[in-house]
């Protein structure tokens, strides 16, 4: 599967590798639900690590759509709700 | 469903309303080659005004380091000529533009971050944009209309998220070097007006002014310790009925006239 991570490119991550991904996905999407900031910077953090460890960088001139895409390193609550559209309180 | 999902479905949908724009989808490789261009221009003006505001603040940063060290060798003078109260003015005063100087080198470490992220995703984009040209040529010359569909999609989506990742890198860069610009601007008044630190020995430095005051002073005290030791030199030996070589040596020999010179010169 191809995962981007925002701002610094796509990894090719084994099929194997994702449903690890996905309980770290779990946990980040909690904690835009809970606005819950510390969390959040924490699960962004563990699941940007673990996609660099599991991924291999795709050659830059490479033109593939991602499966996954994952928000930038640093990224902020706000930013995240920015790209899902539901910059509110009803979630999308 | 997962914020990465969502993520990628949103890229995606908005892909798919921009091929739809086109009847030819064939169409939609040429329009979106020229935005790619466009695009890629936009990037490497943000990299050069991200480059610049880094620039400014490195100046500002030599300006405020220049004045510490003013500040601290004022500090010196000062405590050497005994005067305790204005070392300690001089050291405060050090101590509020330092401050200045952290501020200075966190911005400072911002914007080099942004720039080193946003010449990687302009080498990125290039990369992206020039294989892009040679697929969508490719595209066109090879597959009817209804074949080119599908690998047009996958080319267009590819590219079209690759172009909303860097879009958005250089609005926060351009977020960023505004609000820096903002602030470097407004330290550059501070430093103008004197109030932030009495800048760059201007007019409105009062410690130095204390401490010229001060060697003008002690300059007053030697030449009038010199005046009268003249006058009572001189005055002696003419009531002896001296020489008149002998009021000519004074001045010459004077030790105290040679010992002015370096005085009001090193103050």
């Amino acid at each position: 599967m191809i995962i981007r991570i925002m701002g610094e490119g796509q990894l090719e991550v084994a099929e194997s590798a994702i449903e690890e991904l996905n309980k770290l996905d779990t946990r980040l999407e909690a904690a835009v639900e809970s606005h819950d900031e510390p969390a959040f910077g924490a699960a962004l953090e563990a699941l940007l690590a673990r996609a660099r460890e599991v991924g291999t960088a795709l050659p830059a001139e490479a033109i593939e759509p991602s499966d996954l895409i994952l928000p930038r390193e640093g990224a902020t609550i706000e930013e995240v709700r920015d790209l899902l559209g539901d910059g509110g309180l009803i979630p999308g | 469903m997962g914020v990465m999902k969502r993520v990628s479905t949103i890229f995606r949908a908005k892909a798919n309303k921009a091929l739809d724009k086109y009847e030819d989808p064939r169409e939609t490789l040429d329009y979106s080659y020229q935005t790619q261009l466009e695009l890629l221009q936009k990037v490497r003006r943000g990299v050069a005004d991200v480059a610049t505001s880094r620039k400014r603040v490195e100046l500002q940063m030599n300006q405020v380091q220049q004045n510490t060290d003013k500040l601290d060798r004022q500090a010196r003078e000062a405590l050497a000529a005994g005067r305790e109260d204005l070392a300690r003015e001089a050291l405060g005063r050090k101590a509020s533009v330092q401050t200045q100087l952290t501020d200075l080198q966190t911005q400072y470490a911002n914007l080099q971050g942004e720039e080193e992220k946003l010449t990687a995703a302009s080498q990125r984009l290039q990369a992206k944009v020039d294989a892009f040209r040679v697929r969508k040529e490719t595209i066109k010359a090879t597959y009817t209309a209804a074949e080119a569909q599908t690998r047009i999609n996958e080319v267009f989506t590819g590219i079209s998220e690759e172009m909303s990742d860097v879009g958005l890198a250089i609005q926060r860069a351009e977020d960023k070097t505004e609000q820096m610009k903002a602030r470097a601007g407004a330290i550059d008044e501070l430093m103008a007006s004197g109030a932030l630190n009495d800048a760059l020995g201007g007019p409105h430095d009062d410690i130095q002014a204390e401490l010229d005051r001060m060697g003008a002073t002690s300059g007053v005290d030697a030449e009038l310790e010199r005046m009268k030791a003249e006058l009572a030199g001189s005055s002696a030996p003419k009531q002896i009925g001296g020489a008149p070589g002998a009021a000519d040596s004074v001045p010459q020999s004077g030790p105290s006239f040679s010992k002015d010179q370096p005085g009001p010169g090193g103050a």
